[in-house]
């Protein structure tokens, strides 16, 4: 992960991309609000990817059915939330913390739980398998949302935000939502913590060692397994996660959610390279931002603004902006 | 003799399996006058258009080893060509050929392009890509609404020869009436069974057998001195053009066509889920899975009613029984058949007999 030429170039992609939009979207304080917006967005998206990104890169699992654990995580939220009608409903800040909290611990802890299951009964066949692990993880996904039809109803529900956490702050003419700054922070400590645990401890060195040498790190005592399973279980809890700040960020769930989401989160780790968590921030970030600023300049062209940021960086570097090499 | 170059030498090789063929060929070819009824003719005439959409889904798949997720782009390629050409142009055959040929050109160029593209990288990444381009292009129908009527779709007219309203005789033959109804039921059984045995020739080609072998080992193919990428190239190409014939043949039935129609992702779940079912790198899997597949989306909600009902005492039962759930079934029944039955029905089948 620490090389001595570090690529430092990918890391300038995103404030080029809010250089070029500040001429482009006439005044300062607009520029600032749709840059807060688009990193608040990006990092939203990459507390999503990260765990798809884990599970790809660490135990090349292909998991399409990653949308299940999202939606999943964004309906126990709503449950949980709606328990505690008393928390959400005041107007202070501590209180409404108090509430998302616990609503997020259960979130990551059942998705968390269903990935073991899922991992268990679904992936394990078919490690080592691409073509066999894409069709049973969507398999995984039908079968997921239904399940989550069966539960929480067809039906859209509703995940209103708690109440100070509504509104925005202004900071000169622009305006911050107070939402988008707690995500931001969310998404903040989620990397730190990911670059910490693969980068700084015993357990991110026996993981990244288990990827390059399985049998190797085998041979020296430690199950490799299990800590896989580990991976895909923290993956999962990290999509529960995410579908809890996705969910706060639409304030409506369906159950479908997890399959729209998809895509976007495809974009973000084909961007970054398949399997790299530095690169699924910064192909998050530039997702984040693109989408808002083509939101405001040319909003018919909203949804192929992604993608035409992935094809730009495909044509750059074909294998996302930060390829992981040992495949 | 005949018929073993009819089929192209891939002979069903499982009496089970040819008794199977035999049946559908005939209740197919009859259904007008065996399964009389308005809901039964459309279930039979779903079941065509899926079978060449599957057989050409397979043909990537199953054959050449490549997922992609923008199957169904093709597929709406083909039926808005239709749509498209037929409601502005008004219902003649010369509209409706234009609009065949103009969809086959366009599907031509994207098919191209995204397999030049992105079949030179990973699987996965393909895999990726066309999920985002399908979705993209599913955007663009629903919103440039002036070309494709966006959401709300295009409802068109067809020439009067295939109409309903179009009788050929007064008297209805063996309690069936003639009329274009009939002839278009009997237009798509002819292109189905035509696109179908076509896509049988090419499989079992000399280049349907160099598709094989890349999917068994690209490495090795590319060893000997096949040029992967063109022939994942052309089988990419070939696969979106059948699509588009499917989507065609779509459109013509329902003389309707709309983004929910023939673009949305749960078509191309289905597709995936009829072809692991029926039995991946098989045309004649392709046909089964189809088969299943639209009869239990048409009639396995009527028997889901009743076991639901049946189970109304215990609630949750009663919930995961419900009508609308009968997808979670064919999930369930696809993660057995992908970890059970790897070769589908097909496979299983055609093992069985060989023992």
């Amino acid at each position: 992960m620490k090389a001595l030429d570090f690529d430092w170039k990918p890391l300038l992609l995103a404030p080029i991309l809010a250089l070029v939009a500040l001429p482009l979207t006439g005044s300062f304080s607009t520029w600032l609000t749709l840059t807060v917006a688009g990193l608040a967005m990006g990092m939203i998206i990459f507390i999503i990817a990260s765990g798809l990104t884990l599970v790809f890169g660490l135990m090349d699992v292909l998991n399409f059915g990653h949308g299940v654990f999202i939606a999943l995580g964004a309906f126990v939220a709503s449950s949980v939330l709606g328990l505690m009608g008393d928390w959400t409903g005041s107007g202070e800040l501590w209180r409404n913390l108090v509430a998302v909290f616990p609503a997020m611990l259960v979130a990551m802890a059942v998705a968390g739980a269903v990935g073991l299951a899922f991992e268990r009964f679904i992936v394990r066949p078919v490690y080592g398998q691409h073509l066999k692990q894409i069709l049973i993880t969507m398999g995984g996904m039908i079968i997921g949302e239904e399940l989550i039809k069966v539960i929480w109803g067809p039906a859209q529900v509703p995940l209103p935000l708690p109440e100070a956490l509504r509104g925005s702050l202004l900071i000169g003419d622009a305006a911050i939502s107070k939402y988008r700054l707690l995500a931001v922070a969310v998404g903040v400590v989620v990397f730190g913590l990911l670059a910490w645990t693969l980068g700084r401890t015993k357990i991110g060195l026996l993981i990244r060692a288990g990827v390059q040498d399985r049998e190797m790190v085998e041979s020296l005592g430690y199950r490799i397994g299990r800590l896989f399973v580990g991976v895909f279980v923290v993956g999962s809890a990290l999509a529960g996660l995410g579908g809890v700040m996705w969910g706060l960020f639409q304030q409506n769930l369906v159950p479908q959610m997890g399959a729209q989401v998809n895509v976007l989160i495809f974009i973000v780790i084909i961007i970054g390279g398949l399997g790299s968590t530095g690169g699924a921030l910064i192909g998050a970030l530039l997702v984040g931002l693109m989408t808002n600023y083509i939101g405001f300049l040319l909003p018919t062209l909203t949804q192929f603004a992604s993608i035409l940021l992935m094809v730009a960086v495909l044509l750059w570097r074909p294998q996302g902006v930060y390829p992981v090499a040992n495949r | 003799m005949f018929l073993k170059r009819l089929l192209s030498n891939d002979m069903p090789r499982s009496r089970l399996l040819a008794v199977l063929l035999l049946a559908l060929f005939i209740a197919l070819a009859f259904a007008p006058f065996i399964f009389p009824g308005v809901k039964a003719l459309s279930v039979a005439a779903k079941i065509l258009v899926f079978v060449v959409l599957v057989a050409s889904f397979d043909l990537l798949l199953g054959y050449t080893g490549i997922v992609s997720f923008a199957h169904t782009m093709f597929f709406g390629i083909g039926a808005y060509g239709i749509a498209i050409s037929a409601s502005r142009l008004g219902p003649s055959w010369g509209a409706v050929l234009l609009g065949l040929v103009a969809s086959l050109a366009v599907s031509l160029v994207l098919s191209f392009a995204i397999g030049l593209f992105s079949l030179r990288v990973r699987a996965i990444f393909f895999a990726m890509i066309t999920l985002a381009v399908a979705s993209a292009f599913q955007t663009l129908a629903s919103q440039l609404s002036d070309f494709t009527g966006g959401e709300d779709g295009l409802t068109f007219k067809l020439p009067e020869l295939i109409s309903p309203s179009f009788e050929f005789a007064e008297e209805p033959f063996l309690g069936v009436s003639l009329d274009g109804r009939l002839l278009c039921y009997y237009m798509l059984f002819a292109a189905a069974v035509v696109l179908l045995l076509a896509l049988l020739r090419i499989v079992n080609s000399p280049f349907g057998r160099v598709l094989q072998a890349i999917r068994e080992n690209e490495f090795r193919a590319e060893a000997i001195g096949y040029r992967v990428v063109v022939y994942r190239t052309t089988a990419a190409v070939l696969s979106a053009l059948f699509a588009t014939l499917a989507g065609a043949m779509l459109a013509i039935w329902l003389r309707y066509n709309g983004p929910d129609t023939s673009l949305s992702f749960e078509i191309m779940i289905d597709v995936l889920l009829i072809v692991v079912i029926g039995g991946m790198g098989t045309m004649y899997g392709a046909a089964i899975g189809a088969v299943l597949f639209v009869l239990a989306q048409s009639y396995l909600q009527d028997l889901l009613r009743v076991g639901s009902e049946a189970a109304s005492g215990l609630p949750w039962l009663a919930a995961l029984l419900s009508p609308d759930r009968w997808l979670l079934w064919l999930g369930v029944l696809f993660v057995v058949s992908v970890y059970y039955f790897p070769t589908g029905i097909v496979g299983k089948l055609r093992a069985r007999a060989a023992r």
